[in-house]
């Protein structure tokens, strides 16, 4: 006679091991005083264009770097090299998203306490980055307005996971009629209350807010810190 | 697409548990989230293709689904989201980001058959 299975409880997260090491990365920055930003969006959104700028104009204001993460080239770690801040590509191979593991290799000999602003952009995907950890301290959406306005509610996970969004080419936004009102509706539909920053890489237009409240993040960071 | 991954680390979590009873796996019981950004139709097709050649092989992967539960301050309550695609209070119509439920990704229990009864 065939035995009756047995149930049992269990109750483990599947991704409990991303989860650690994201926390062990989170404690790591926290006590280095670095403010960590990863970057989300579809591929072609201007994440390299929009973190090239923001590398280039805050370099010479703090201590940045940036890992970047892509499938398989390494043209944009050459790409923000530029900056002359340090980068280091992540190629993940097939894989969709950067997962903590790889963030904590790529960090190997580097000094995290000798930087304040620590970007890490991940592969262009609005699906699979959502469901794991960095140790980010906040995670920023970029949308771009050549994308339509609809994009976050055909992505409300992903941008519901997010902190801040950043609507990129506003340059462009005139020639595709881009509807800034239905956009900024959708995104507070998925996620109320986001805060949403409107840039331009390319004229810089919109970069000194986005600055201004990284710099007083940062400050946040570092009194929570001492305190 | 990254549920053939996810698939592989729900095998290896319950040959885990399995191994340590050892027992043969019938059957995992999986909670999961409506914003856990996995989905379940690629999930169930990647469990069975990750399954082959291993212990687990031949092994059902049964979902439950989580909806969305977010706090509503006006209405001082939890309250249960129909889509996510609005964050808002189904009665009052507040926004609502407080998520209380809904990011599980969770492997619960598991059905399993003892091969040796080796307890007394």
């Amino acid at each position: 006679m065939r035995p009756e299975p047995r149930l049992i409880e269990v109750r483990k997260n599947v991704l409990k091991q991303n989860d650690v090491i994201a926390r062990a990365l989170r404690d790591r920055f926290r006590a280095a005083g670095v403010f960590v930003v990863s970057l989300v969006s579809s591929p072609g959104s201007g994440k390299t264009a929009f973190l090239e700028k923001t590398l280039t104009l805050l370099r010479p204001r703090f201590r940045v770097a940036a890992l970047v993460g892509d499938l398989a080239t390494e043209n944009d770690a050459a790409r923000l090299a530029r900056s002359r801040a340090p980068v280091k590509q992540i190629t993940t191979g097939t894989l969709c998203h950067l997962e903590a593991a790889m963030v904590q290799t790529a960090l190997e000999g580097w000094n995290v306490s000798d930087l304040d602003f620590l970007f890490v952009e991940n592969v262009g995907n609005l699906v699979c980055p959502s469901s794991y950890d960095l140790g980010e301290d906040l995670r920023l959406v970029l949308l771009s307005v050549t994308e339509g306005e609809d994009k976050p509610l055909k992505y409300p996970t992903i941008f519901n996971s997010a902190d801040v969004a950043v609507i990129t080419k506003m340059d462009l936004a005139e020639a595709v009629e881009f509807d800034w009102e239905t956009a900024y509706k959708n995104i507070q539909s998925v996620r109320p209350g986001m805060k949403v920053f409107k840039v331009s890489a390319k004229s810089g237009d919109g970069l000194e807010n986005y600055f201004a409240f990284l710099s007083q993040r940062l400050s946040e960071l570092r009194n929570a810190v001492v305190t | 697409m990254h549920e053939l991954s996810i698939a592989m680390s729900i095998i290896e979590l319950a040959e885990e548990e399995a191994e340590k009873r050892g027992a043969k796996i019938e059957a995992v019981h999986l909670k999961l989230g409506a914003l856990a950004g996995v989905v379940k139709e690629a999930l169930l097709s990647c469990y069975e293709m990750a399954c082959e050649n291993t212990s687990a092989q031949g092994s059902r992967l049964i979902v439950e689904d989580v909806p969305v539960i977010i706090f509503c301050q006006t209405c001082n309550a939890q309250r249960t989201l129909a889509t996510i695609q609005q964050f808002t209070c189904p009665d009052c119509n507040t926004p609502s980001w407080q998520v209380l439920q809904g990011k599980e990704l969770e492997v619960v229990a598991l059905e399993i058959i003892e091969c040796a009864p080796n307890h007394a």
